[in-house]
């Protein structure tokens, strides 16, 4: 066995913040060989980023890193900036989440490729050049010299995180840490760059540290792996015997937090409470003086769709599909073109006076769960809002009343209802967002990636209450992800799409299980599940 | 079951942000001193012993002082004055306890009404004249006034520390009104603008454009030159002046927070426009809305002194902090307290403003620290 | 690029247009006129006068007149100083407010730039509450304090400078109007320039700089400044137009014959073309400097380009 190249032994990470110091790493340990590839793993705010972001000097200024960071017997907590500026980008080298981000958008891409290979190798600008085409033909970016002069706005995701890829092996490092570079990727993007990087390890033969939240991730590229939970090392191992042995119960939860079971069928002559025709939506049409309308984009051309009572719709697809346009569309929160029947009645041409009361009955529970309550509005009060609006006669107690009952259903503390949105966690915001739906007793709702925001096991819960209230309540879903897993668990029909049109549908066994399309084949191996 | 719970108590952002702000050591003690210093000059001018507009023709330009004038060096010369005036001569004089026993002299006789002279005078009081021996002579006896002028006096002899306080009272109330109307308008137009959008907001954000390029000194100077010398409606002018900054800074926000899921959310459940504008949108605008309050007061307040020492602002005898730092700066060479006491209140106010300013901006944006 | 700096002159020409109008009649509804100010005149002097320069015609018709004498670049007679007209009066005074101005802006964004980013590199530390604090006292210490001080000590008191007036540019007579003009200007900056930089050195592409092992020099000054400057750029346009267009106050008390001073002596004495003249000059100097920060802004972020 070869000795570690990079060894951490008792780290501590503490933020002083107002409320006093928080500390978000207590006393880890672990270390990683030449070659192998480590994965972190842990849950939103088991501090799994902070290890290496201290380690590489990179904490906000409120944070403070103690213990030893060794790498090639040379401890890199306190070392001066200069000193650590010849390891970092040169033999330690750090991708992160944010693709959008991570990159200057003020230089082309070329400019930062260059950059760090004149500063560490000291390369001439012009072999420089050279060396940063070659690496963007490495990381299979397309037209490699015309892409040197793109700005990374140019750019899409993906290919974003494919030139961070690039930047960051431009020097042969030994190590390379990856902080989730996937997660805010598509899932056919994700599958293709964990190719690269595998590829780009086997090749390049340096260590990998990935750090993610996302239990596929790890089985898929890991050797080993490091499971974290609020600051504190539970358990470490090699992939394959954690999977299958885990000694900590939070790691046999976390393995365990697979959305589970299917949907029970609705019976064939349950009552269709929901009919769209031919839904279309047009983005960016403007008359102009003079000149024929601007076409405008279709972000939804002709999407049908028919849901009864009871029954889920899973609507599939990666981002820019077009499926929440969708939502949006049937919401009447967006002009569409086609039909909409609510209970057999048209709504799409309905005044707002007369379409407030039908309101009612089609709530909708959004993907952020920061962004979609009120942050100047108490539990409470976010619950009770609609009651105000379709139930003017109802006195504040009644209304109190009500809001408390909805919130209790949805296994929400009407304790705290008095809270504001900023003191609860996502799962907890969530569960207010479907209670704020559910106390109108609507019988469709839309939901629009409610999990997609939520940590494995939260969102587990979330999909358990889902199934029940909708067993209790005869509630009928347009159920809105890019995440099969939990489609596949909630869903009794699946309809793929992309760019806006229909790649697929049918019952929700079929499509996963024998895809008839291209498409639908690389999204369910994508999503792990084929 | 559910009504038996004890309700957990919130902690909503407002107290979040009140709870940071008396943290902040400097925006509360300026909290605290602007607090005095409004109370100092709302109060103040009554209870100083001088009234802001009599002019003490024996005190120009006297140098602060705490204790009471005259000084002793004083009362010889003013005697001689007032005799002069009164045409007669002073033998000889002498002052105890406050008060002064002289001996007069005349040709013709000492009148009676020699005394009023001595009356009329700011040093002296309760002037008699008793005949002396002869007739060419007579005793005055007389008290002198005490006057105390903490700040000095001005070239006309007023008490400066009444000026000042007089003064603050306009300046602070300037700021308030003007930033308050432009809050006001800002806040109405920039919600307007950005909640109906389109090609109305486009309009609208045109017109403040075109008001942008138009010189602001202009603006006011021909405002005042229609209002005239009504300094109130002179003011409100002014901050009608000022509300485009607001207005775009509203509109921005609006903008933004109509995006936000929850207007989407809200929208869905059926909340009508006037709901949604109501309780979603305007009670996330009060942030930006009171730092850039706290910000426009400041500007104000220098913006009228900045009239004011051109000649266009309050007319005498009112004053503002402007008109009587414009003045001490004309006597700056001999007479530095003219400028020094209305500048330090002034500076020390806006300073003050500015603390806040800041500790509001933390305290409401926490994202800064 | 071309075509967008056409477009945006094109539309000046009806922004221009308004402004002018605007202004022209709402001077023209004040009460008052240039020659029933001074009582001596007698009124058929005064009638004289004012069928002279035509002030005694219909307001539209005067207005038609203004709006085609300015398409010939003829800015009109002054009435207050008849040996001139207004072109010539500017001809002399802008230069001199254009020279004060331009000093006092590069000295302000030059200097409060450079203080910004010493203050964010220090957050929270001494040096940082020194800069803020100065910065704090020169926005809130008001030009007319400071020009009197600087007047009592430097001109008074040491005898180092000319109390005022012009000089004929002699550089000495300078300083102080530079310095009293900029004083405020570089507070402003320096604020602007900490504040963003704190913010850009906290961004994302920031810390990927950083795990790249840049060294600092590049990450601040490459990357972080160059995302900084953007607010201080939006600034400096409306700055400039009003610093080089002249300050009323700094030209009051240093007795500097340029255009801030004539403007407050024609307005109070409703010398309308005088006016006029100025509220042309300054709109027109807006909207360059805004057109001037908009290319800057395209120049330095691609992704304005982009739209």
């Amino acid at each position: 066995m070869t000795t570690p190249i990079l060894e951490l032994r008792d780290i501590h990470v503490r933020f002083a913040t107002l409320d006093g110091a928080v500390e978000a790493v207590r006393g880890v340990s672990f270390s990683i060989r030449r070659g192998e590839t480590v994965a972190v793993v842990g849950e939103s705010g088991s501090g799994k980023s902070q290890i290496m972001m201290g380690v590489m000097g990179l904490l906000a200024q409120n944070g403070r890193i103690t213990g030893i960071a060794e790498f090639h017997g040379m401890n890199l907590i306190g070392l001066p900036r200069r000193a650590l500026n010849r390891i970092r980008g040169e033999r330690i080298a750090m991708i992160f989440q944010e693709p959008m981000t991570s990159l200057d958008p003020l230089f082309p891409i070329g400019a930062q490729l260059i950059e760090p290979l004149c500063h560490h190798q000291g390369l001439s600008r012009k072999a420089a050049h050279a060396r940063a085409i070659e690496l963007l033909q490495l990381v299979q970016i397309p037209e490699p010299e015309r892409r040197m002069a793109a700005y990374p706005h140019e750019l899409s995701g993906g290919q974003r995180q494919r030139v961070m890829i690039a930047m960051a092996i431009s020097n042969n490092p030994e190590l390379l840490i990856a902080d989730e570079p996937t997660t805010a990727l598509d899932v056919t993007i994700q599958a293709e760059i964990l190719t690269l990087l595998r590829d780009l390890q086997e090749r390049l033969g340096m260590a990998i540290l990935f750090i993610t939240h996302d239990l596929h991730v790890v089985r898929r590229i890991a050797d080993r792996v490091v499971v974290m939970r609020r600051g504190e090392k539970v358990e470490e191992g090699p992939v394959e015997t954690v999977f299958a042995t885990p000694q900590n119960a939070y790691t046999r939860a976390l393995i365990d937090a697979e959305p589970e079971g299917r949907k029970p069928p609705v019976a064939l002559d349950a009552p269709v409470v929901l009919e769209v025709r031919d839904a279309a939506v047009t983005f960016g049409r403007r008359r102009r003086l003079f000149q024929p309308a601007e076409p405008g984009f279709r972000a939804v051309n002709g999407l049908s769709l028919t849901l009864r009572r009871g029954e889920t719709i899973g609507i599939v697809g990666e981002s820019g599909s077009g499926k929440s346009t969708l939502a949006r569309a049937i919401l009447r929160l967006l002009p569409a073109t086609g039909t909409i029947r609510l209970h057999g009645r048209a709504i799409e041409d309905l005044a707002p006076r007369a379409l407030l009361p039908l309101r009612r009955d089609m709530q909708v529970v959004m993907q952020d769960p920061f962004g979609s309550l009120s942050p100047r509005m108490t539990a409470g009060q976010i619950v009770a809002e609609g009651l105000l609006v379709h139930h003017p006669a109802m006195s504040a107690a009644e209304r109190d009343r009500a809001a408390a009952e909805a919130l209790t259903e949805c296994q929400f503390d009407p304790a705290l209802r008095n809270r504001y949105p900023h003191e609860f966690s996502g799962g907890q915001r969530q569960r207010i967002a479907i209670a704020r739906a559910l106390v109108l007793k609507p019988s469709i709702i839309v939901l629009d990636e409610p999990t997609s925001a939520l940590d494995r096991q939260v969102q587990k819960q979330i999909v358990d209450l889902l199934r029940r209230l909708q067993a209790e309540h005869g509630l009928s879903y347009l159920f809105i992800s890019h995440d099969l897993a939990v489609v596949r668990a909630l869903s009794d029909r699946i309809m793929v799409l992309k760019s806006g049109e229909l790649v697929e549908a049918g019952p929700c066994a079929e499509v996963i299980g024998a895809p008839k399309q291209d498409y639908t084949r690389r999204l369910v191996q994508a999503a792990l599940l084929g | 079951m559910t009504e038996t719970a004890p309700l957990a108590p919130g902690r909503s952002l407002w107290s979040d942000a009140w709870a940071r702000l008396r943290a902040n050591r400097a925006a509360s003690l300026s909290a605290l001193y602007l607090l005095l210093m409004a109370l100092c000059c709302g109060i103040g001018p009554f209870v100083v012993p001088n009234d802001y507009t009599t002019i003490h023709q024996s005190y120009t330009k006297v140098p602060p002082r705490l204790s009471a004038y005259p000084t002793p060096e004083m009362i010889g010369p003013a005697l001689d004055q007032v005799a002069k005036r009164a045409r007669v001569e002073i033998r000889d004089w002498h002052e105890t306890g406050g008060e002064i026993t002289a001996t007069l002299t005349a040709p013709r006789g000492v009148d009676d009404r020699a005394a009023r002279y001595f009356d009329r005078s700011d040093l002296f009081d309760g002037a008699t004249i008793t005949p002396g021996a002869e007739v060419t002579t007579a005793t005055l006896t007389a008290r002198v006034e005490r006057k105390w002028f903490l700040f000095g006096t001005d070239a006309n002899g007023r008490d400066l520390l009444a000026r000042t306080l007089v003064a603050g009272r306009v300046s602070l109330a300037i700021g308030l009104m003007a930033g308050l109307v432009a809050v006001v308008i800002g806040v109405l137009y920039g919600a307007t603008s950005g909640f109906i959008g389109g090609k109305v907001d486009e309009a609208m954000m045109r017109v403040v454009d075109i008001l942008y390029s138009l010189p602001f000194i202009f603006f006011v100077i021909m405002l005042v030159v229609f209002f005239g010398r009504n300094f109130l409606l002179t003011f409100l002018a002014v901050g009608a002046v000022m509300w485009l900054d607001m207005a775009r800074i509203v509109r921005g926000q609006t903008l933004a927070l109509k995006r936000l899921e929850f207007v989407q959310a809200a929208e869905a459940l059926g909340v009508s426009r006037a709901g949604i504008l109501r309780r979603h949108i305007l009670p996330n605008l009060l942030g930006p809305v009171i730092i850039y309050m706290t910000l426009l007061v400041p500007t104000v307040i220098i913006m009228e002194s900045f009239l004011s020492y051109l000649g266009l602002g309050v007319q005498e005898p009112m004053s503002s902090w402007g008109v009587l730092i414009s003045q001490g700066a004309k006597n700056i060479p001999h007479a530095n307290w003219l400028l020094a006491f209305p500048a330090l209140f002034l500076i020390s106010t806006l300073f003050a403003l500015n603390f806040i300013g800041d500790g509001l901006r933390d305290a409401l944006d926490p994202r800064d620290r | 690029m071309t075509r967008f700096i056409l477009r945006r002159l094109l539309t000046a020409i009806p922004t221009l247009f308004l402004i002018v109008t605007i202004s022209f009649f709402l001077m023209r509804v004040a009460p008052g006129g240039p020659f029933n100010q001074e009582k001596g005149l007698n009124p058929a002097v005064i009638e004289n006068l004012n069928r002279v320069y035509q002030l005694d015609q219909p307001l539209w018709s005067q207005y038609l007149h203004y709006l085609s004498n300015l398409l010939h670049g003829d800015l009109g007679p002054s009435y207050t100083r008849p040996d001139f007209t207004v072109t010539e009066m500017f001809a002399t005074a802008l230069p001199i407010s254009i020279q004060i101005g331009t000093l006092a802006l590069l000295l302000a964004l030059t200097i409060g730039s450079v203080l910004g980013i010493i203050a964010a590199l220090n957050q929270n530390r001494g040096l940082d509450y020194l800069v803020v604090a100065t910065a704090t006292a020169g926005s809130t210490i008001p030009t007319f304090v400071i020009a009197p001080l600087y007047q009592l000590t430097f001109a008074l008191s040491l005898s180092l400078v000319p109390v005022a007036g012009w000089g004929g540019g002699a550089l000495v007579n300078k300083i102080g109007p530079v310095l009293t003009l900029m004083l405020p200007q570089l507070a402003v900056v320096a604020r602007l320039m900490r504040g963003a930089m704190i913010e850009a050195l906290r961004a994302h592409h920031i810390r990927t700089c950083r795990a790249m092992g840049l060294s600092e020099v590049s990450v601040v000054c490459r990357h972080a400044l160059r995302s900084a400057v953007m607010p201080v750029i939006s600034y400096a346009g409306p700055a400039a137009a009003s610093l080089l267009t002249g300050s009323v106050i700094v030209e009051t008390i240093f007795g500097i014959p340029g255009i801030g001073r004539y403007f407050v002596e024609a307005a109070l004495a409703r010398d309308y073309t005088v006016v006029m003249g100025t509220v042309v000059v300054l709109a027109a100097f807006t909207i360059l400097f805004n057109l001037i920060v908009d290319l800057l802004y395209a120049i330095v972020d691609p992704r304005v380009r982009h739209d």
